[in-house]
């Protein structure tokens, strides 16, 4: 098992020299922005994760924090704030409005939460875009340069992980996790349902705000309700599910993965992307619940036990 | 002011009618199976260009193309129904609800790209050669083609119930919804039960498409926006109650129109969502909250 972590930690060190050295070969921008996609997602579908994957509360109102921290941190950094300060603001407010529906929503369990939180993000999407319906354009647009833009998504991504695999290892995730699989059991000793998942939701939030700020600061133009609309919070749920929900690994493959179909449909058969993605979905919830990481670690016992069946050598019969 | 009062509340229990057929078919499903099928706007919305394209190719009366519209998302109920749905009848009701609710998205995602690959992203809509025709009854316009769609929701909404009441199959259904295991154990064949109300849903979901596409307009990305209308109704009216789908249809009708008159009517949407979330903090069982079907 210890051999096992650091052999992970190992592996995503490499992964991060590699991405953090691809702007120094890779030049052209197309491949920025495509990895820039990636990283959004790994953050968004992570950071949904958290809540709807360890705590188990399909949350459907993903966008509306992605949606509160790039608006809030849009309008201030026109207005001359310099960008740090925009985006803690961003991430601040997330915070906030993550406080303020936690309250009532937690009084809401299984779908009632989930609808509720599908409606709250409706209501923001919808009143932002009666109140500001004009096209928003960045700021910096004289010098606009995307590397430093990816080092941000890179930076937010890594951070994203990084306290995602925190929580899961630490007595708050265990917390999270018992709240998921029996929440009257984990009440009854003393695990406080409410307040392991308003925890979640408050982590869940805070990346998904920061997600949103950095969004703003990539973006050149666009209408300030685009990150509250609901495929915010619906790609990136099919991402982590597909992935493997409740895992750290499962919402980077998810992301990875439905770029990468994007990519390849799109160059052969258009955008029937999202009819694959959703089938894939569909069959994830119905036939495998742990979705690919699951997938993959059922096969690697099964040829486990495959290799371990062969008699290799003289067999020790008596442990004792 | 007391013309606009009065058309306000006209054309809300107009609209109203309209609401509660789109909830109709949502709430008889899960009032039934206890699947929430999230993907019941994109049902709704095939119903729309079902009747779009036989009004458009055989340029009959757009009332007339329900039979068609009815057939066809007939099929397609019973075809999502066997590929999915079937596989979780069995469940757990909490994880029943759960996981149709997720299948509901992934088939919602699906059905709202096909559309766009087939029919692309154009608004469209059934425009009746008597689309401008209006009476006027002490100063009130009713617009002929709202007042044709509250008929044939009230139509709907009957038919419904007497077939619950007054058929076997019908009795079967509610006494499923009562008690699934007692229904099993007096013969009823609960597999059917729930096929036949999953595809009654969908076809109603398809009538109510063609009064969208007759009174409004359809495109591929509409789906989410009628489902949530469909859960507000049927939150507002209590699950699986034609009555309260009814009450809650005309509620929702009347708050819109009447936040139109007083606010703008950019804020309808949002005034029906907060009602919505008030009401699943504070009464989560629905104001009328009954399980008889």
């Amino acid at each position: 098992m210890k051999r096992n972590a650091y052999a992970n930690i190992g592996l995503a060190v490499l992964a991060i020299v590699v991405l953090a050295c691809l702007p120094l070969v890779v030049k052209k921008d197309s491949i920025l922005n495509l990895l820039i996609l990636v990283l959004l997602y790994v953050v968004l579908a992570s950071s949904w994760n958290i809540l709807g994957g360890y705590a188990g509360q399909s949350n459907l109102g993903h966008a509306a924090f992605f949606g509160i921290g790039s608006l809030v941190t849009r309008l201030l950094w026109i207005l001359g704030w310099p960008f740090a300060a925009c985006m803690a603001a961003g991430v601040a407010s997330a915070i906030a409005l993550a406080l303020l529906i936690g309250f009532p929503a937690f009084k809401l369990r299984g779908v009632y939460f989930a609808i509720g939180t599908l409606a709250l993000a409706q209501i923001l999407n919808v009143t932002v875009g009666n109140l500001l319906p004009e096209m928003s354009y960045n700021p910096a647009l004289a010098d606009y340069q995307i590397v430093p833009r990816y080092y941000l998504f890179l930076a937010l991504a890594v951070m994203t992980i990084a306290a995602a695999s925190a929580v899961v290892h630490s007595r708050l995730g265990l917390g999270m996790k018992a709240v998921r699989f029996q929440e009257d059991a984990a009440e009854s000793l003393g695990v406080s349902a409410f307040k392991h998942k308003l925890v979640a939701l408050i982590f869940s939030a805070s990346f998904a705000g920061l997600a949103g700020g950095a969004f703003a600061y990539y973006h050149v133009s666009y209408y300030l309700n685009m990150p509250f609309g609901p495929a915010w919070t619906f790609d990136p749920m099919m991402m982590a599910y597909i992935g493997g929900a409740g895992t750290v690994v499962g919402p980077i493959i998810g992301s990875v993965f439905f770029v990468l179909i994007k990519e390849l449909l799109v160059l052969h058969v258009g955008e029937y992307h999202l009819v694959i993605f959703g089938t894939l979905f569909i069959l994830v919830v119905l036939f495998l619940p742990g979705g690919l990481v699951e997938a993959w670690e059922k096969t690697r016992t099964a040829l486990q036990r495959w290799t371990r069946a062969r008699p290799r050598g003289p067999v020790a019969t008596d442990t004792r | 002011m007391l013309e606009s009062v009065s058309q306000t509340l006209i054309l809300g229990i107009l609209v109203g009618a309209l609401y509660a057929l789109v909830a109709l078919g949502l709430s008889l499903v899960f009032g039934v199976t206890k699947f929430l099928n999230v993907a019941h706007g994109e049902l709704l919305m095939f119903g729309g260009y079902a009747s779009f394209w036989v009004f458009s190719l055989l340029g009959i009366d757009p009332f007339l193309t329900i039979p068609t519209t009815l057939i066809a998302l007939t099929l397609i109920g019973a075809i999502v129904y066997q590929l999915f749905f079937v596989r979780m009848v069995k469940l757990p009701e909490e994880t029943k609800i759960k996981n149709t609710l997720l299948v509901g998205f992934g088939l919602s995602v699906i059905l709202q790209n096909l559309a766009l690959r087939f029919w692309s992203a154009d608004d469209r809509g059934i425009t009746a050669s008597y689309s401008g025709v209006a009476f006027t009854v002490l100063g009130v316009r009713f617009p002929l083609v709202r007042l044709a769609s509250l008929l044939t929701a009230l139509i709907f909404l009957l038919a419904l119930h007497l077939f619950l009441r007054k058929t076997y199959t019908g009795k079967a259904i509610r006494a499923t919804v009562q008690d699934w295991e007692a229904a099993t154990l007096m013969g009823i064949d609960i597999q059917r039960v729930y096929f036949l109300a999953f595809v009654l849903g969908a076809a109603l979901a398809g009538v109510a498409g063609t009064l969208v596409a007759v009174n409004y307009s359809i495109e591929p990305s509409m789906g989410l926006n009628w489902t949530l209308k469909a859960l507000i109704v049927m939150v507002l009216g209590g699950l699986g109650s034609i009555t309260g789908t009814l009450v809650g249809g005309l509620l929702l009708g009347l708050t819109e129109s009447v936040t139109s008159l007083l606010l703008s009517s950019n804020y309808r949407e949002v005034v029906g969502l907060v009602l919505f979330v008030l009401i699943l903090i504070f009464r989560p069982q629905g104001l009328f909250g009954t399980k008889e079907a």
